[in-house]
């Protein structure tokens, strides 16, 4: 849900911006922070506070990869794909985790525990392989590495919940 | 190890660098006070003279891209600091922002005091979260010391910073695209002109600098425009952080003076290529610039050396391929990024990068045919230069040059449906 308080975290932000519009891409980061992905009512109140149709804020969505415009797992998994990595063997780190966590790249684990990505160059190529879960940086992960990731994650998925 | 050069990178070793207490306890803000004691022009003047040029690729000269900015604009002026670093095989705009945010931030401040701007934009790609986190730290810091925001240092001038986090696409990082970008839309180039100095973020003239340029400025402040001149070569002035990684023991950053040896920085810097075996290709400044071979690990790493060579020295980002390494199946992996990336607005660019990766696949993967090399030279030509921005032409870098110097990988993989070296010559074509 899109409260009142998170409306009024990006309202807060676009006023900074000389012009409105320039909170887009902000606000759309607020709004997935809130809800996991960019839902209908995200892009609602995107749209409200930028002063902006909503079939804007849907091709802004769709134009740019870090948002989503579909739930994705509890944890997730993006692997870089790009040169230095791929010479570092990403490609065997992919394939573990394919395989350790039961999902293929591009796709969410069916019970939302996973969702596992290839992407583009991160910008750590001086310490290839690397990995971002929920954004933060994993690095120097070579295929065993990978798979006590794996493990580690999918014990802590496990757990239950810590109250 | 052989000593680095460390000027932009100048106390990134020491703890706590990156608050402001510790910061300016090792001299920082100090040429930010300096610079406010100036007239602008005079601060734009010590930048020209120290020959600094443009870190983000195309290495313009950055007092003169400053002086071209319009005059008498009706509209304000604006600064974008461009971080969205992500060319494959660089990492050093990422290196600043996490360990020496306020060196960036100083920078930034004096730059758009110097274009007499009063909001400087910082643009992070989004996918570096900390990177946006310890620079937006920094510039709440800042901000609370009174170095940023209004009535700066008490002299009555005003700049405001405004820390701005792109959200994945690597178009972004092309000046127009990002201006686009930071004004909420999707990162399409413009056409130039006008260009960025006459009409850029919101119409107003615009200076768009890359991260590692902007945080270069305060130590050409600090020490003068004609120290940093003293560093490098007679053409490429200063010092240069080179992003070296692939097949090397100590991948990482290096800053070294413009002009270093290929083989010095592999070597001494990088630890020497990994399990002792011999370079096969060096690509010298990110994956948007042409492929080198071995022959040329002498030359000097400078703008008009690499150039001569061949290739450009781009963002800097070395990275090194072994003996070992499919050229075919590098190249496809490089070309497959400007396919996933090519923003989509120009068709050449689009659906040209999509056939190039249909092609490599189908050489690296035993299906190529004799006439798919001319086929591959043929579609390069019809992306050069076609298009709004040049992403389309550095997809094509990497093809042109391989081709030329390694011609006998593509051959091989036509008349054996298989690679010459690595992994994919040992196994079967069907497992392959
Ligand atoms: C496709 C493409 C991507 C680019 N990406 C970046 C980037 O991530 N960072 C950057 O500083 N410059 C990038 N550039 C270069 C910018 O357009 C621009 O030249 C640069 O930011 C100017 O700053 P400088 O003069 O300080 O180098 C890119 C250019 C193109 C064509």
């Amino acid at each position: 849900m899109i409260s009142d308080a998170i409306k009024a975290k990006m309202l807060a932000v676009a006023e900074r911006y000389p012009e409105r519009r320039s909170a887009m891409l902000p606000a759309l980061h607020i709004a997935q922070e809130a809800e996991g992905y960019v839902t209908p009512e995200g892009m609602q109140a995107v749209a409200e506070v930028v002063g902006c149709k909503v079939d804007e804020v849907e091709s802004i969505v769709s134009f740019y990869s870090m948002y989503f415009a579909h739930p994705v797992g509890q944890r997730v998994v993006k692997v870089c794909t790009s040169l230095s990595c791929y010479l570092r063997g990403c490609d065997r780190v992919m394939a573990t985790l394919e395989h350790d966590l039961g999902v293929q790249r591009g796709h969410t684990r069916a019970d939302g525990a996973f969702t596992l990505l290839g992407v583009e160059c991160l910008a750590s190529c001086g310490t290839a392989p690397v990995l971002q879960l929920n954004d933060e940086f994993i690095e120097q992960v070579t295929p065993e590495r990978a798979a006590e990731l794996a493990r580690e994650w999918q014990t802590q998925t496990a757990a239950p919940p810590s109250a | 190890m052989a000593e680095q050069m460390r000027v932009v990178t100048k106390d990134i070793e020491i703890p706590g660098i990156d608050t402001l207490a510790v910061y300016q306890a090792h001299g920082g803000y100090a040429a930010l006070r300096k610079a406010l004691a100036m007239e602008p022009v005079a601060v734009m003047e010590e930048v020209k003279i120290s020959g600094l040029r443009g870190r983000g690729g195309a290495g313009f000269p950055t007092g003169m891209k400053w002086s071209f900015l319009a005059k008498g604009s009706s509209k304000p002026t604006y600064l974008a600091c461009n971080a969205d670093e992500s060319e494959p095989g660089t990492f050093k705009d990422r290196m600043i922002m996490e360990r020496l945010p306020h060196r960036l931030v100083e920078g930034v401040l004096i730059s758009a005091y110097a274009t007499g701007t009063k909001t400087a934009f910082i643009y992070i790609r989004g996918e570096l979260k900390q990177a946006a986190r310890q620079v937006g730290r920094a510039i709440q810091e800042a901000y609370d010391a009174g170095l940023a925001g209004k009535n700066i240092m008490g002299t009555g001038i005003d700049i405001d910073i405004i820390l701005h986090r792109g959200a994945g696409a690597y178009i972004c990082g092309e000046e127009t695209a990002l201006m686009e970008s930071l004004e909420g839309k999707r990162g399409y180039p413009r056409l130039k002109p006008p260009f960025p100095a006459a009409a850029g973020i919101y119409g107003g003239p615009t200076v768009i600098n890359n991260c590692e340029t902007l945080s270069t400025v305060p130590l050409i402040l600090a020490n003068g425009g004609a120290w940093y001149a003293g560093i490098g070569t007679e053409k490429s002035k200063g010092t240069r952080i080179f992003c070296v990684s692939g097949h090397v023991n100590k991948p990482g950053n290096y800053e070294l003076p413009m002009g270093t040896p290929l083989r010095t920085i592999i070597d001494d810097y990088a630890g020497g290529v990994l399990g002792g075996k011999r370079v096969k290709a060096i690509i010298p400044g990110g994956s948007s610039t042409p492929m080198l071979d071995a022959s040329k690990l002498d030359i000097p790493m400078d703008y008009e050396s690499v150039a001569a060579a061949g290739s450009m020295l781009g963002a800097a980002g070395v990275i090194v391929l072994d003996e070992d390494t499919c050229i075919v199946g590098a190249v496809l992996r490089m070309t497959e990024f400007y396919r996933d990336e090519s923003c989509g607005k120009c068709t050449p660019c689009r659906e040209g990068t999509y056939w190039l990766v249909e092609l490599l696949e189908r050489l690296e993967h035993g299906g190529g045919r004799g006439s798919d090399i001319a086929l591959l030279r043929d579609i390069c030509d019809n992306i050069s230069g076609k298009s709004f921005c040049p992403l389309g032409d550095a997809a094509t870098s990497s093809i042109i040059s391989s081709i030329k110097l390694f011609a006998d990988e593509y051959l091989y993989h036509v008349t054996q449906g298989r690679c010459l070296v690595g992994e994919g010559a040992r196994q079967a074509i069907a497992a392959h």
